[in-house]
């Protein structure tokens, strides 16, 4: 906000001529007004998050987060919260769990999708395209399709893994297939050829190609889609809730019993919900670049 | 594991070119690999004891079992197809690196949509079929079709709204400096780390019908009006409204993202032969940028079409429903767990999968146009 604002200060005072920034452009005023205003408006909901998880129980209840705000020093504030949250309602549990259906569940997918990508992009076959229109199209099919059939196959009738861990990561990989092979694809149809010819020219084998200069290459690719998936594994509520036992359960599957629970301590919610949203904020942020690069070049089309 | 990893010493100790030996390892290995893989994703669901019940433990196991278990199964596969005479193995690879993707594409998606169009003619327990039961009971459900309204509304304003705002921030961040735009735009994406049912939660505090704790409800008695419990205000639909403004505010920095990077991408000299020709900055915009970032526009629309259709979290957590608020997804859920109405749930996703069966024919046209 402070960069946003400093360059926010200083146009303001000659009217007419424009001032210009370092790059030459002109300054535009309206710009800076409408962006630090649909800034604030975007941050003013988890603000009320993060200030209200950390109010004591009784001023939660009965005055608003941002008169805390305004009296910062007047307000009470607590950590109990977070206390409460991670032992009492026992989220260190369902973090620890998110952690391992996320991990996994991000990074089983990758390998099959790539070596899946490199044939479609770097091999000729009778049935190429048929069989990537296929991906296309399933790429915008409802999971919800999968549920109960999968329910059927995994649960006490079929092999019985349903309610472990292996069941959510099994799931996942097959529902983030279909993003990930058109990721990589897209993404190595536009590394060069050329690359490719010459390794097979040396005597190569497709394996080799693939490990030594392919998989390489297509890195950011790969965090781009890692990020995505992580975020989407993360944050999934439907599979968590119904392909794990409860003492399995993720921290947003938590998150969500807590809000159901009537009389629950708003305070109690909203530390809960920051310990639940932090997590992929931060890997958010630290791959950022990669998604963002990720998204604009090639993996998914302009 | 290990006996996976005793295999290849195998290969060198044969290093001759004898074919029929390295066929013979190949289908060996693979199958050595596959049963390892599979057991010991097994033995992680079925014997967490042997693991101590460490869960850390388990997803190390998992991850290595399942990149190493891919990275071997891959090699034994190859030195496979390699034995066979050459025009055999070059006709053969690609199927061979394709098959375990689209293996678990089959099993996860394809089989089970078969499965769910099956038993969306069957009854409770699938064992019998009932015809054409279960889709009358739901087109004669009141809740369905309202359900269904809803989604429609959903769908014609989630993806407009928040593609007209990522276009609009996009534009507006694009005159800061490097740095204010840099910022400006970290605050508009985070909410696109953050859960459904986390979102949720924020917005509970803004839509609170507490008049002292609720934002909303605090803004319009501070200016003399009423205070609301916005949640279940259906007047007008606008507790869905009120929902939407939720998904939107989560979407919009990944609308802005993909449709920043197209508009840096407008060439600058169809911009100046604009301006030379007298054009003012509105018609440049509608007649010179948005033409060409059109196929942005509706990648993105399109993806957000898709997320709206299935929508769930959202109004499961704040509503379940309830106050003509409900959606086609959460109709589902209720029916396949709350009501124990297998043969119905079935047939609602059957409805959900007609819906988006336009959007899929419009990718695939997409695709196959690209790839001409």
């Amino acid at each position: 906000m402070s960069a946003a604002t400093a360059t926010g200060a200083k146009p303001v005072k000659p009217k007419k001529q424009p001032t210009y920034m370092k790059d030459g452009r002109p300054r535009s005023v309206a710009s800076i007004v409408v962006m630090i205003v649909l800034a604030l408006l975007w941050t003013i909901p988890t603000l009320g998050l993060l200030v209200t998880s950390f109010r004591p129980r009784e001023d939660a209840a009965t005055s608003g987060w941002w008169s805390a705000i305004l009296n910062p020093f007047g307000a009470g504030w607590t950590l109990e919260n977070y206390g409460g949250v991670l032992q009492g309602q026992d989220m260190a549990a369902g973090l620890l769990n998110s952690i391992v259906v996320a991990v996994p569940a991000t990074i089983l997918p990758i390998m099959f999708a790539a070596f899946a990508a490199y044939a479609f992009t770097f091999l000729e076959f009778p049935g190429r395209d048929t069989l990537f229109v296929v991906i296309v199209a399933v790429m915008v099919v409802p999971i919800q399709v999968a549920f109960q059939p999968m329910l059927d196959l995994l649960g006490p009738n079929g092999i019985g893994i349903s309610g472990q861990f292996v069941a959510v990561w099994l799931l996942h990989t097959g529902f983030g297939m279909p993003l990930c092979l058109y990721t990589l694809r897209n993404y190595m149809s536009t590394l060069p050829t050329s690359v490719v010819e010459s390794a097979k020219i040396d005597g190569a084998s497709h394996y080799q190609t693939f490990w030594r200069l392919v998989a390489p290459m297509s890195m950011p690719a790969i965090a781009a889609f890692a990020t995505l998936q992580f975020l989407w594994v993360w944050n999934d509520l439907l599979i968590a809730k119904l392909f794990l036992n409860p003492s399995n359960t993720t921290i947003i599957v938590q998150l969500q019993q807590l809000l159901g629970t009537q009389g629950q301590g708003e305070e109690l919610v909203q530390a809960g919900a920051f310990i639940s949203i932090i997590i992929p904020v931060l890997v958010f942020f630290a791959l950022q670049r990669f998604f963002v690069r990720g998204l604009t070049s090639g993996a998914v089309k302009g | 594991m290990t006996a996976a990893v005793a295999a290849p010493p195998g290969a060198t100790r044969g290093g001759s070119p004898a074919r029929p030996l390295r066929m013979l390892i190949g289908i060996v290995g693979v199958a050595v690999v596959a049963w390892l893989t599979i057991n010991l994703f097994l033995s992680v669901a079925w014997f967490p004891g042997v693991y101590f019940h460490s869960r850390p433990l388990m997803a190390v196991v998992g991850m290595i079992a399942g990149l190493g278990g891919a990275a071997l199964l891959f090699y034994f596969a190859n030195i496979f197809v390699e034995s066979l005479p050459q025009r055999l193995a070059q006709g053969l690879i690609p199927y061979v690196f394709l098959l375990p993707a689209f293996g678990m594409i089959t099993l996860m998606l394809l089989y089970p949509t078969v499965q769910t169009v099956n038993y969306s003619f069957a009854n409770n327990d699938s064992t019998q079929y009932v015809g054409l039961a279960n889709y009358s009971a739901i087109f004669r459900s009141e809740e369905f079709w309202l359900s269904i309204t809803n989604n429609l509304l959903w769908l014609l304003i989630v993806p407009a709204v928040t593609v007209a705002i990522g276009v609009a921030v996009a534009l507006f961040a694009d005159r800061l400096s490097t740095q204010g735009e840099k910022v400006a735009k970290s605050f508009i994406f985070l909410p696109m780390a953050i859960s459904f049912v986390g979102a949720a939660t924020i917005w509970r505090l803004v839509y609170n019908l507490d008049a002292d704790t609720g934002l909303l409800n605090a803004i319009i008695t501070g200016f003399g009006g009423e205070a609301q419990d916005w949640l279940r205000f259906s007047t007008a639909r606008l507790n869905s409204l009120l929902m939407m403004v939720i998904l939107i505010w989560l979407q919009v920095g990944f609308a802005m993202i993909l449709l920043s990077g197209a508009i840096k991408g407008v060439p600058e000299e169809t911009l100046e032969a604009a301006r030379l020709d007298g054009a003012n900055e509105r018609q440049i915009f509608f007649r010179v940028v948005i033409p060409q970032i059109r196929g942005t526009i509706l990648t993105v629309f399109i993806t957000v079409l898709i997320l709206v259709l299935k929508v769930f979290d959202i109004v499961y957590v704040l509503t379940n429903g309830q106050a003509r608020s409900n959606v086609i997804a959460n109709m589902f859920f209720q029916e396949l767990f709350t009501a124990q109405r297998a043969g119905q749930a079935s047939a609602i996703v059957v409805v959900l999968l007609v819906l988006v069966l336009p959007v899929l024919f419009y990718q695939v046209r997409t695709f196959r146009q690209e790839n001409r």
